[in-house]
């Protein structure tokens, strides 16, 4: 074990979960606005925002699946050593982190059954670019209308139909952070 | 220097409140079960909403509480002064001060913005728990929209009474999928739940956990020859004379002497404040100066 998978966490984690918590938070309830989030500095390929979300709502009752080259050694002993979280296969998962090509395919994931929708898995899609521009957004939390930058339309589409069963989406560049519940109905432009 | 961890509640516990109020606001109006901690205060005291503040705060926050709209009762000072205790943070009676608002049974008279939170205190959060007592039945009754039940009671209220009975707790549907409890608030305050601000109910005793998003469509249940009608009381405050604001009615001696008061007092007190007087005030003395 080396010694960057001891360091990296938050610095005063109450404060830090809390503040960073707020952001998730706030995310959520406003689908495409963007926040930043700081505290957490995981190893690659993780972003700060990632790492920040993983410490945030992780811990040894919340199974995480690493797709493609986030399921590299140094961070699985990271999560391991500051979350506790077990690492596992897609299906069991609670959340799963990596690019949105490593993570599909969508219907490997838990999407909540009629009587507990809620238990469904969070993705949280590693993005090259994040901007306030692209697809268009409506739904619950949004007054007129806004707009985020997706990796594609369709998937996200079917999984606002199948509601209220569905995956709900994290998407992280560097330290910036949005969101996308299955509340949301997406349009291309 | 606090021997509590920030906010009371252990991180782990925090985490677990977090997750589950997350998919709460991807699921508008669902009611999603947590594993509800003992807090100390009884349930029914606002165990539920403590705990959805307390996995909210940050040390930046400033905290309003109030209960039937009034921030100088029992259970608001105590709840109040116990995050003053555990997280150390700043709080307030002024609606627009506070970042994060805990309420018992109201909605603030003045318009809420998007950078607060509102947190509601419930003690049944099923709506159709009077009419089905069985959890497995209203969880199916859900996941299969049938809630002619609901229509059925609200129709009962009218053949009986000739108009809607219920004036508080009055069920609503979130964008026009399920129908939830918006908490015992008097029906006056339904148009309001839709709103700029993030909403979060919490139910301790009961362990549940659910959320309206800013802006989320509320729709009060009615009929097209009977629709939802907000009521209060007939007359305007007796201390700041607004109109526009829910009134409690306060028995004021023993030859039935009765006065109307707005129950949200910092709506009265500002108004009080900037000079209003009502039918039965005097004029304004800042108490706290």
């Amino acid at each position: 074990m080396q010694t960057d998978t001891l360091s990296g966490a938050f610095a005063a984690p109450p404060v830090d979960a809390a503040h960073a918590f707020r952001a998730v938070m706030r995310v959520m309830a406003r689908p495409g606005t963007i926040e930043a989030v700081t505290g957490a500095t995981p190893p690659a390929p993780l972003s700060v925002a990632a790492g920040t979300v993983l410490l945030t709502l992780c811990d040894p009752e919340t199974p995480v699946y690493l797709a493609g080259d986030a399921d590299c050694a140094a961070v699985r002993d990271w999560i391991t050593f500051h979350t506790g979280a077990p690492l596992v296969g897609r299906s069991e998962a609670m959340f799963a982190i990596g690019r949105w090509e490593a993570l599909l395919p969508r219907d490997d994931y838990a999407r909540g059954t009629p009587e507990y929708p809620d238990r469904s898995a969070t993705l949280i899609v590693e993005m090259e670019r994040l901007e306030a521009s692209g697809a268009r957004l409506i739904g619950p939390g949004i007054a007129d209308e806004a707009a985020l930058s997706l990796p594609e339309v369709a998937a996200f589409q079917a999984n606002a139909r199948a509601f209220p069963l569905g995956l709900d989406f994290l998407f992280t560049c560097g330290d910036r952070l949005a969101a996308l519940p299955r509340s949301t109905r997406v349009e291309a432009v | 220097m606090s021997d509590y961890n920030f906010a009371y509640l252990d991180e782990q516990t925090k985490r677990m409140i977090r997750r589950a109020i997350l998919k709460a606001l991807a699921i508008p109006g669902y009611q999603v079960p947590f594993a509800s901690r003992e807090m100390p205060m009884p349930y029914g005291w606002g165990t539920g909403g403590v705990q959805v503040s307390a996995a909210c705060l940050t040390p930046g926050d400033t905290f309003k509480v109030i209960d039937q709209g009034a921030d100088d009762t029992t259970n608001a000072i105590s709840i109040r002064k116990f995050f003053e205790k555990t997280a150390g943070i700043a709080t307030t009676e002024e609606t627009a001060q506070a970042s994060l608002i805990q309420t018992r049974h109201r909605i603030p008279e003045a318009a809420l913005s998007e950078d607060q939170i509102l947190v509601y205190q419930v003690p049944i959060p099923e709506p159709l728990r009077f009419l089905e007592p069985s959890e497995v039945e209203t969880r199916k009754m859900h996941s299969l929209e049938e809630y002619g039940l609901m229509h059925v009671k609200l129709y009962e209220d009218i053949s009986q009474h000739g108009a809607i009975a219920t004036a508080y707790a009055y069920p609503v549907k979130v964008e026009g999928r399920y129908v939830m409890d918006p908490s015992p608030i008097p029906k006056f305050d339904n148009p309001k739940l839709s709103m700029a601000a993030i909403q979060l109910f919490g139910a301790g005793r009961e362990q549940r956990i659910y959320a309206l998003p800013p802006h989320t469509r509320v729709v009060s249940l009615d009929f097209e020859d009977h629709p939802f009608e907000p009521s209060k009381a007939d007359h305007d405050c007796d201390l700041c004379g607004a109109s526009d604001s829910y009134l409690d009615e306060v028995i004021v001696d023993d030859a039935g002497g009765r006065m109307f008061v707005c129950s949200d007092t910092d709506y009265c007190r500002s108004r009080r404040a900037a000079n209003h007087v009502g039918a039965q005030g005097a004029p304004y003395e800042d108490a706290r100066a």
